[in-house]
């Protein structure tokens, strides 16, 4: 990090950490609980399908790979948002926010694309512990995707209005680290939830 | 984070020492690909549970922790962060493992 | 406080929003960020619930006190001992346990504040609007009649029709934000605020063991958030996550809930074995005895609190296995717990104790909490369990941990933080009747439940029929249950009476106790800005070791006294954070949104609308610094920048749901 904010940020702090990164780390300790009885329960529940579709006969894993990989890459168009600021470089600042925002919308739309082909397929949210298991983790990860999304636009609007300088690129590290977070998350969706064998009827 | 110089990025050029450079995030990102290519080619090869789901969680794992140390910065910034989240990740996964064995959930596969 | 806010706060573009400048009335306590104005609202807002759940309580003994009681229909004697559990719990204990952090850790500490001022103030909004709204289904007729720990499917739609599950499962969903909130921020005050020189192992071990219950909420919090959003999604939208006809699994709640739950019974004691841990070894004249162990079995207590869930669950059918793995990780916990009972002990030994009002209570926690620690012991017994189960035997029990550990506990840190919070004494001589009657009554009341659970009287039972020989131990009990009570009213005529004798008397000296740690260098009452200047820490009990040294036979002597060691709370050129209106606005659209869910979705709309524009206004509110370069005021901690951010998460759990 360039020395001006090296200096600003965690100065004079107990840890020499910034209370303000402390605390989003904190928070996505918080957070592997809450994915992981997310995650538990859909493992606990992906058998039990009752009279609906089996996992196993409805995932579409070429298309969900893809958007895997759109979640993935958006995580390099965020640091490289954060490098941008760092060198205190705001157009590419911006060029890169706005890219990630992009990619997490392209992902978002393509769970809403994957969420209503599944509903035309017959597998509702009242259809068995397994649809409401799938879509209550897949949903949660999608909402924290659009939350970030929000925080995202409001940093741009915020380097639109000039207030997105070299020494607050703490806020945006701030904002990255949950980007990314959401996408480990993903990543870990991603491999248990689809790409490990799922049952079938 | 004045305990942050210590680990420089390795191939660092000229001002930033303490974080890598944009290539090597783009060079991350392409291992990062490269790999979940690997991932997805699985599910189109035939082979044995017994190797293919260990095979996944390999790969799962090295992607996890690769944004994490990379992107995360938790290669470069201080260990108490890290310390955080590998507390929360270690606290979920040793508890819901352990209430899917209660559940007997290995069994059942 | 007001000089500061002349001056111009740096230009913005959107320079709309001030920061409120009242510093007196009620403003100033709806838009405080002080943390011991918060610790205070804490304090009160919590006692009001703890009258609201003692009033349950006396009614749920009425009604039991005589076989085939007839003063609460069987709903409604539900709905009475379903609140009185999730009003303790939920709004008396942690919320008083969060008063005292919030007024003390900063001070212990040495800081000026905690890390984030105005997510202090949202915590106490959230946890303000959780506990109306929880009540508030009284109000609509429809409070929740499922037990505090709700197990599903009996709370799901078939069988709780009613409200008030939706009241329970949103209500604490609006609690835990609060906790979430203030766990986090507490723990970030902790690590990077403490005076310079207080090194981990200095700080005093109240402030340690509320960094441990920090971590468990931390980490026990999201786990019920997800078993409420599970039970709210199967209400309100038709999923089915326990709906046996569908095959879910039952046991699914019962997991989710006690691995949160297990640590919540940690949360709730740890904060009072704090408490008695600073006011034992200052009524013993002594050191406390064996500091690390002490501190190192409340780190264990905590840790192993998540491997002991299922012993709540040992009639559940989770298999002889597991039934015999949780029953020997539950023999392991009472360790650190016995490790700390024995250190109280060897504190006390030896000591030249003065038997005040906040040392009677400490000797209250720790002899209660004994027995109750024992029959917990026999819980883990699982074949004894067996029989125990659903039975008053545990009501006991449990009534012996956090009425006999954690609430005996709070109120030895009233008695002892007193003159702190507000420059007097609380009278010794009603002091010392109000612990004994709560002690007596205490032990009457609940004493006699092992016999009736033994003798096989099921919880949760509205009436008994007469002939069971329940009949007089029920009668004692609810005899015992009216004693509490009026120990409680004294406690309430003491504080009454000593705020109206101590408008006349002098006021209270700067070290009434002889105490021990950092929080007694400022005057009595704390003045606002803490402390004139940093002080630096060079061993445990700085403020006793700067009163007392070794002469020359190497006995302990007085050096120096309490007025020479303390600051004179004059320095009036201490920066403090600016009050904020967003907090309490953002709190008011919880409810409404939890409304909406219930209701109509255009609640919803309201709630939501509320809560975007305090957190866009919590954004762009001036920072209150305005010598600080670019709005970073280090050490302070409240950077406008990245509270947003945190804030913006933590209140995900509402519009999602």
């Amino acid at each position: 990090m360039a020395d001006t904010s090296a200096v600003s940020h965690g100065h004079g702090t107990g840890t020499g950490l910034s209370n303000n990164k402390l605390l989003m780390w904190v928070f996505l300790g918080s957070e592997c609980l809450l994915f992981g009885g997310l995650i538990s329960t859909y493992l606990i529940y992906r058998s039990r399908f009752a009279d609906g579709p089996a996992p196993g006969d409805i995932f579409d894993i070429p298309f969900t790979s893809v958007s895997s990989f759109v979640l993935l890459m958006s995580s390099l168009t965020m640091v490289l948002a954060l490098s941008a600021l760092q060198r205190g470089d705001i157009r590419n600042n911006r060029v890169w926010l706005l890219t990630t925002a992009m990619l997490g919308s392209l992902f978002i739309g393509g769970q809403v694309y994957e969420f209503t082909t599944f509903m035309r397929e017959g597998l509702g949210y009242s259809t068995s512990p397994f649809s409401s298991a799938f879509f209550t983790l897949t949903g949660f990860h999608g909402v924290h995707v659009s939350l970030g999304i929000v925080m995202l636009m409001s940093l741009l609007v915020s380097s639109l209005r000039g207030t997105l300088t070299k020494e607050r690129s703490e806020t945006v590290e701030i904002v990255g680290l949950y980007w990314h977070f959401v996408d480990v998350v993903w990543i870990f969706i991603f491999t248990v939830i689809y790409l490990v064998p799922s049952p079938t009827t | 984070m004045s305990t942050v110089i210590e680990a420089p990025a390795g191939e660092h050029e000229g001002e930033h020492d303490d974080h890598p450079t944009d290539r090597k995030y783009v060079e991350v990102a392409i291992v990062l690909g490269i790999v979940t290519a690997l991932e997805v080619a699985t599910y189109f090869v035939e082979m044995p549970g017994a190797v293919l789901i260990p095979m996944l969680m390999l790969m799962m794992v090295f992607k996890f922790f690769y944004v994490a140390a990379w992107f995360m910065h938790l290669r470069f910034d201080s260990p108490m962060f890290t310390k955080f989240f590998v507390t929360g990740l270690v606290l979920a996964t040793i508890v819901y493992a352990t209430m899917l064995t209660v559940f007997e959930f290995w069994h059942k596969g | 406080m007001s000089e500061t806010m002349e001056l111009e706060a740096p230009t913005r573009p959107i320079g709309v929003y001030t920061r409120p400048k009242g510093n007196t009335g009620w403003r100033d306590w709806v838009t405080t960020v002080d943390h011991k104005k918060i610790g205070i609202l804490y304090g009160v807002t919590a006692m009001v619930f703890f009258v609201i759940g003692g009033f349950e309580a006396l009614l749920i003994r009425l009604q039991l006190a005589t076989p085939n009681g007839t003063v609460l229909g069987a709903d409604t004697y539900n709905r009475v001992f379903t609140m009185h559990g999730v009003t303790m719990v939920f709004l008396v204990i942690m919320p008083l346990a969060a008063a005292f952090a919030n007024y003390l850790l900063p001070l212990q500490i040495g800081a000026r504040d905690v890390a984030f001022p105005r997510l202090n103030a949202l915590s106490f909004w959230v946890f303000l609007a959780g506990g109306l709204f929880l009540n508030m289904a009284w109000i609509v007729g429809d409070a929740p009649d499922g037990g505090w720990f709700a197990y599903a499917p009996n709370t799901g739609m078939i069988f709780s029709p009613g409200k008030g599950m939706d009241y329970y499962a949103l209500g604490l969903q609006i609690t835990g934000i609060a906790s979430l909130v203030s766990a986090m921020n507490l723990i970030v005050t902790v690590l990077n605020m403490r005076a310079p020189g207080m090194t981990l192992f200095k700080m005093p071990v109240f402030t340690w063991m509320i960094l441990v219950v920090q971590f468990l909420l931390l980490f026990a919090v999201p786990v019920i958030t997800v078993a409420l959003f599970l039970l709210m999604f199967d209400r309100n939208f038709g999923a089915n996550f326990f709906n046996p006809e569908m095959g879910a699994d039952p046991l699914l709640w019962q997991h989710l809930f006690w691995i949160f739950g297990h640590p919540e019974v940690y949360i709730l004691i740890l904060p009072s074995f704090g408490i008695i841990s600073e006011v034992i070894p200052t009524f013993s004249r002594k050191p406390l005895f064996g500091y690390p162990f002490m501190v190192f079995s409340g780190i264990a207590i905590g840790f192993m609190g998540w491997g002991v869930w299922a012993h709540h669950m040992f009639v559940s059918g989770i298999g002889p296995i597991s039934v015999a793995a949780f029953s020997v990780s539950t023999m392991f916990i009472a360790v650190p717990t016995g490790v700390k009972i024995l250190n109280w002990l060897a504190t006390m030994w030896g000591g030249r104790i003065r038997f005040n009002t906040p040392m009677l209570f400490a000797f209250g926690v720790v002899s209660m909490f004994t027995i109750g620690g024992l029959s917990g012991v026999t819980h883990s017994v699982a074949p004894a369990d067996t029989q125990q189960t659903d039975t008053y035997y545990i009501v006991a029990h449990f009534h012996y941990v956090i009425f006999g550990g954690a609430l005996l506990g709070i109120f030895a840190g009233f008695y002892f933080w007193w003159p702190k919070c507000f420059g007097h004494l609380l009278g010794e001589k009603l002091g010392k009747w109000n612990f004994w009657l709560m002690i007596i009554g205490f032990n009457m009341t609940f004493g006699p439940m092992h016999i009736l659970g033994l003798q096989g009287m099921s919880r949760r039972i509205n009436s008994y029929s007469p002939g069971f020989g329940f009949d007089f131990w029920n009668m004692f009990a609810s005899v015992g249950a009216f004693v509490i009570a009026v120990g409680v009213l004294l406690f309430v005529i003491n504080v009454v009476a000593s705020a109206r004798k101590a408008r006349t008397a002098p006021p209270v000296g700067l070290d009434p106790w002889d105490a021990r740690s950092l929080e007694w260098f400022t005057p009595n009452p704390t003045p606002a800005h803490n402390f004139d200047e940093d002080i630096e820490v060079s061993s445990l009990d700085e403020f006793w070791h700067r009163k007392y040294g070794e002469d020359e036979n190497g006995k302990v002597v007085r050096v120096a006294t309490a007025e020479e060691v303390c600051q004179d709370g004059s320095a009036t050129d201490t920066h403090l954070p600016s009050p904020s209106y967003w907090p309490i606005i953002l709190a008011a659209g919880l409810p409404f949104v939890a409304f909406g869910l219930i209701y109509t979705l255009w609640f919803c709309v309201l709630g939501g609308t509320l809560i975007f524009m305090a957190i866009y206004g919590w954004i762009f509110e001036p920072v209150d610094d305005p010598d600080g370069p670019h709005g970073h005021h280090e050490g302070h901690g409240e950077d406008e920048s990245g509270v947003d951010e945190a804030t913006a998460e933590t209140v995900e759990e509402a519009p999602v749901g």
